[in-house]
């Protein structure tokens, strides 16, 4: 476990307002949005280093020295990321991303397997790399069906099985959700989709999973793994897809130019952000059940400093089957953005639509059924390897005066406080 | 989204927050928007002689809408109902320099004014039909 400097601060002068003091060992501003991105860990830039200046070689140059060297640490971080997963180093192809590496799943399974049939299974509450894909994918004549999770955010074996058909070339379902952290039984999902059709594969982007929960490739009965360095303390830049071999998985490639990574992905290989990759896999495996732990402490910290200073406050999504770092928490009555801005110290960030272009909220918490006014008053918190109980017990703070504040200037919260309900109430949308 | 200053002043410091007897025969109140689209504002005014002599609101919205809720209670104060009811959204949009995507919240604010207004408006009218002649 790294250890971050850190010494007392204080926030910058801004508007007038009073300098707020952190506690000793607080370093403002605390980052709580460890789903969005995370800091590359001192030891993985220190692996990447040397790949820059001095071991520059192109790991596809065959004939000397440079390229041999590359090429080893290559290999080197595809038998570490595979570790990770409980798959062979072989199995690797390394992508731009996570984005690139679902598209490289759906896409080249859908492209490949096209005789074999058309359909392809998928849960609402995907990512938008899965979803804007088979959006594509279904332009170009593909059927996807889109299973609605109940209210914890969980779909069920039967249920996804149910779904399959002779037709069924793909089942794609995140192990991990990006916004709820919601965790699906994977292992017994495919499972049941095997036994009602064999043939159909099995993708999951696992990239906020990866290195917080373990996953274990052929337990899980899994065909193809989306993964990304930056959600797990390596640079950004490089992801991969987990393509299994046996018995053999086939993808078309989606960009081709000099059959790099076995034909499946073309382009010189970003050495140093795989190595970087590679050593962040490494570290995740090796501290996941200490990390997990802290994690868990942390977020069960945070969640009942909350709950048990504020009223009519909502958990998203299963607390159970949940990251160990996530909590997904509605405020009702205290609409998402205002509390951001109320948080200008502590980065976390909101399913209200404000935040985006779009006028809509959250769809992954529409997916769950809540409703779009409770939506609108979400706040993510995603706790990683950085962040101590020191921060956690400064963020409670400010989170429960801020809440209050803002709540005295709701109308809504007046109302809920007279007894009115306010769905009883005939509204303008506008 | 970095706010502008203006936003950010009347955020921190939100002027005329708070609530008047829905119910008083001097009170007009305007309540506009859904919890549903994350922008509710409730507006009132209470009128003396003709002229709005005192407002207060409180929103459910972001930042902006807050800001914008604010400054619309301190521009129609001392104002007739009829200056308060021709105040364009285009002026909070102006003062407060808010960007394409929070345009919405100034047209709320526009609103909850005329909404405040109209709802005294009819209160009197309500009241003037009632009294013996």
């Amino acid at each position: 476990m790294a250890t971050p400097i850190t010494k007392p601060t204080t926030a910058p002068a801004e508007h007038g307002k009073p300098l707020a003091m952190a506690p000793a060992g607080v370093k403002l501003p605390i980052f709580l949005d460890n789903h969005s991105t995370t800091p590359v860990d001192p030891r993985v830039l220190e692996a990447m280093l040397p790949y820059f200046t001095e071991h520059f070689g192109n790991a596809a140059s065959r004939n000397h020295v440079f390229g041999w060297t590359a090429e080893a640490a290559v290999d080197n971080a595809r038998a570490q990321v595979a570790a990770l997963i409980g798959g062979d180093g072989k199995e690797i192809v390394f992508t731009s991303g996570a984005t690139e590496a679902d598209n490289l799943a759906l896409k080249g399974v859908a492209a490949f397997y096209r005789k074999q049939g058309n359909h392809i299974v998928t849960v609402e509450t995907e990512h938008k790399a899965i979803l804007d894909t088979c959006k594509r994918l279904s332009r170009d004549g593909y059927e996807i069906t889109y299973l609605k999770p109940d209210k914890e955010g969980l779909v069920t074996p039967q249920q996804v099985a149910d779904a399959v058909t002779d037709k069924t070339i793909l089942v794609s379902i995140m192990l991990a959700n990006n916004e709820i952290g919601v965790v699906q039984p994977l292992a017994e999902i495919a499972a049941a989709v095997k036994a009602k059709n064999p043939k159909t594969l099995i993708h999951s982007d696992a990239v906020q999973a990866a290195g917080k929960v373990p996953i274990d490739v052929d337990a899980m009965k899994l065909d193809l793994v989306s993964l990304s360095a930056h959600k797990m303390y390596g640079p950004k830049g490089i992801g991969a897809l987990w393509v299994r071999r046996k018995p053999r998985v086939r993808i078309d490639p989606i960009i081709d130019g000099g059959g790099h990574e076995r034909g499946m992905r073309s382009g010189t290989l970003p050495v140093p952000l795989i190595v970087g990759f590679g050593k962040a896999a490494e570290v995740a495996k090796h501290d996941m059940p200490e990390e997990a732990k802290r994690l868990r402490a942390l977020r069960d910290r945070l969640y009942h400093g909350l709950t048990s200073q504020l009223t009519d406050t909502y958990v998203n999504g299963s607390l159970e089957h949940r990251l160990p770092g996530n909590l997904n928490i509605s405020f009702a009555f205290v609409e998402g953005e205002s509390m951001l801005m109320a948080l200008k110290d502590v980065a976390v960030s909101s399913g209200s639509a404000c935040t985006s272009a779009s006028l809509e909220p959250s769809y992954v918490l529409r997916a769950l059924g809540i409703g779009e006014e409770l939506a609108h008053t979400s706040i993510r918190f995603g706790i990683g390897r950085f962040n101590t109980e020191a921060e956690i017990d400064f963020t409670v703070d400010l989170v429960v005066k801020a809440v209050a504040r803002l709540r005295e200037l709701s109308p809504l919260w007046e109302m809920h406080q007279e007894g009115i309900d306010i769905n009883s109430i005939q509204w303008t949308p506008h | 989204m970095a706010y502008s200053d203006k936003v950010i002043q009347h955020y921190e410091n939100p002027q005329n927050v708070g609530s008047f007897g829905k119910d008083e025969d001097d009170v007009g109140t305007g309540l506009v928007g859904a919890p549903a689209c994350g922008d509710v504002m409730k507006l009132q005014i209470r009128v003396e002689n003709g002229v709005i002599a005192d407002a207060k609101f409180k929103t459910f919205g972001c930042g902006s809408a807050i800001a914008s809720s604010s400054l619309a209670t301190e521009m129609i104060k001392g104002m007739t109902l009829d200056q308060a009811a021709a105040i364009k959204n285009t002026q909070i949009v102006e003062e407060l320099n808010l960007p394409p995507v929070k345009i919405h919240c100034s047209v709320l604010a526009e609103d909850a004014i005329k909404a405040a207004v109209d709802d005294y408006k009819k209160k009197q009218a309500a009241r003037a039909q009632g009294e013996p002649t």
